[in-house]
């Protein structure tokens, strides 16, 4: 996976995932429309200010609140490469692992990532770098069977690879 | 050798002597479930991980309770992908608009939901199975696509924070709702993040199975990934004649090792309020100030069953909801509805001037049948208030128990029932 550069969208602590996707618009779950919504209420610019390839930066329990997937997949049709927090909530981190947004829980970047800077980030070692100053952040590195998941693609291929095993066997 | 509830169901059902916290197990999943804003997106990872059927189709609940009766066109669709999948697949627990309940007041009633049993939902609050000692927790859609298809599920095994409630709470009012609502003050919205809250004492063991259900619900909203009791008299007793499998309930071992113990005494608690933005924003509902109320929700799978209803009737009974306000009351279930009837409580919710639905989740999640308008102010028993969560986005949403939120249906203003 290459490394990835982008500006920075910061936001607080403990943004949940209403405010990532409000409920109102969960009668779909086609990416492209609920990407129209992504952050609304807590920017309601965001959807039109986020360029491809841009990171969501904020504090900690970022994705508390609701198991739904249309989180994770509303930032990453909005474009976001990924996110930047000092903690997850926990099905959020599932979520955003099982359809491949990368996420980075990096206690220090949170902190000194400024609104609007640019940063290249290396998903797969785990490096957010700082480009105006070349100052590196490190991420919490995944366990290892969830690097696996990873790098197999996501929970699907990997059930897909379980059940033909289980074809086989039987 | 000495495990929490939590570790020794996850030992179970991952065929282990034992687990310690932060293992990831693959385990055995005993009901696998979904509702129609997340089952949608479940069953096309189903068709993508190349699944044909699910693993067993009477281990998979299917409970269209969020945007129905269908909302609009798009909702409908929804619902209909759910309902096709159920007949697809021949699932036996798929309940349509009438016989369909909130989801987690639903499944317990149906005796889907058993001690010591593993249970995976895509829904936050599947953690409110907990009240039974299952060990229930939310996953999103892809997860429960993965359960579906091969009836088991990666997990971190949690460390354990045990929170002892001793005591008897003087205040008649006060019940589940506040004992949560102040358990989630004093430790914060990511306070059990990643961990799993095992309840006990004395004022435990004295709430009825409801109340359970409530502080287990919200288990959550501290960031738990699962809330726990210890099964008791009490649950081996609601769940005779409902249990649709047979169980072996499941208790820890008194030795067993927790990340954290709190003990706390409820004796002089009162009713909890939390006020906006978050759910660990709590203080006392004398401490509340003057907060005018133009809405009043009572319901959901917080606190939609029958003893809640009984305790809004309670207050509401021989008063009149405040001409400003709308109280939409939402019965969490049919079964619970019909209960409400026979008892009398709906008689007095109607005749004070309150709105009774069909059950859905509603208002809760901003869905519909209660959308507040800019600025509005909601006080409601259900579980979130964060900013937005039930309309515009310079709404406001106060979290209590039922007692609290009829009587500030009855005073235009958010109060205690003792004031009344």
């Amino acid at each position: 996976m290459a490394v990835l550069t982008g500006r920075v969208h910061r936001f607080g602590d403990d943004v949940d995932t209403d405010l990532i996707i409000p409920a109102r618009y969960l009668n779909t779950s086609d990416p492209v429309e609920l990407a129209r919504h992504a952050m609304e209420d807590a920017d309601p610019a965001f959807a039109s200010r986020v360029k491809p390839g841009d990171f969501v930066v904020a504090g900690k329990n970022f994705g508390c609140g609701s198991s739904r997937e249309h989180a994770p997949l509303a930032l990453k049709a909005a474009g976001v490469a990924g996110v930047i927090a000092s903690s997850f909530a926990r099905i959020f981190y599932r979520n955003a692992l099982n359809i491949g947004l990368p996420i980075f829980e990096a206690p220090e970047a949170a902190r000194a990532l400024k609104e609007g800077e640019e940063v290249a980030v290396d998903p797969v070692a785990g490096r957010i770098r700082r480009l105006s100053t070349g100052e590196e952040f490190s991420a919490t590195p995944f366990p290892e069977f969830m690097q696996a998941l990873v790098a197999a693609g996501g929970l699907v291929p990997y059930v897909r690879r379980r059940l033909a095993e289980r074809g086989g066997r039987a | 050798m000495s495990m929490t509830l939590t570790e020794k169901i996850l030992a179970a059902h991952a065929g282990r002597e034992r687990v310690s916290p932060g293992e990831l197990v693959n385990a055995r999943v005993d009901l696998a479930l979904a509702n129609d804003i997340t089952a949608p997106v479940a069953i096309k990872a189903f068709r993508e991980m190349g699944a044909e059927r699910v693993f067993a189709p009477e281990r998979v609940a299917l409970v269209p309770d969020h945007f129905t009766p269908n909302r609009d066109i798009q909702s409908a669709e929804q619902a209909k992908l759910l309902r096709d999948f159920a007949r697809e697949q021949n699932l036996p627990y798929y309940y349509e608009v009438g016989r369909m309940g909130i989801e987690h007041c639903l499944i317990p009633e149906e005796g889907l939901a058993l001690p010591g049993e593993l249970i995976v939902g895509a829904d936050s609050h599947t953690c409110t199975y907990g009240a039974l000692g299952a060990f229930a927790t939310g996953v999103g859609s892809t997860d429960l696509a993965a359960a579906m298809a091969l009836g088991e599920l990666w997990l971190r095994v949690p460390e354990t924070v045990k929170f002892v409630l001793h005591g008897r709470p003087r205040n008649r009012w006060v019940g589940g709702k506040d004992y949560i609502l102040f358990l989630i003050g004093q430790v914060g919205v990511d306070g059990c993040r990643y961990q799993a809250m095992e309840f006990h004492g004395q004022a435990v063991a004295e709430l009825p199975l409801d109340g359970r259900f409530t502080m287990a619900n919200m288990a959550i909203e501290a960031g738990a990934k699962n809330g726990i009791f210890p099964p008791d008299e009490a649950t081996l007793s609601y769940l005779a004649g409902r249990a649709k499998r047979p169980f072996a309930p499941v208790h820890p071992d008194p030795d067993a090792g927790y990340a954290a113990v709190y003990e706390y005494d409820v004796t002089d608690l009162e009713p909890q309020v939390a006020f906006p933005f978050s759910p660990a924003n709590v203080r006392p509902v004398s401490a509340a100030g003057h907060v005018p109320v133009d809405q009043v929700v009572i319901g959901s799978c917080t606190n939609g069953r029958l003893s809640d209803l009984r305790m809004a009737a309670q207050v509401l009974q021989g008063r009149q909801v405040h001409p400003g306000v709308r109280c939409l009351v939402f019965p969490g279930t049919p079964r619970i509805y019909r209960e409400a009837l026979a008892e009398g409580i709906i008689e007095t919710l109607v005749g004070a001037g309150a709105a009774v639905s069909t059950p859905t989740c509603g208002p809760c999640l901003g869905g519909h049948l209660g959308i507040l308008a800019a600025g509005e102010r909601a006080v409601s028993t259900t579980n979130r208030n964060f900013r937005g969560r039930m309309g515009h986005v310079t709404s406001e949403v106060y979290l209590a128990g039922p007692a609290v939120a009829a009587a500030s249906a009855v005073a235009g203003h958010l109060v205690s029932p003792e004031e009344l």
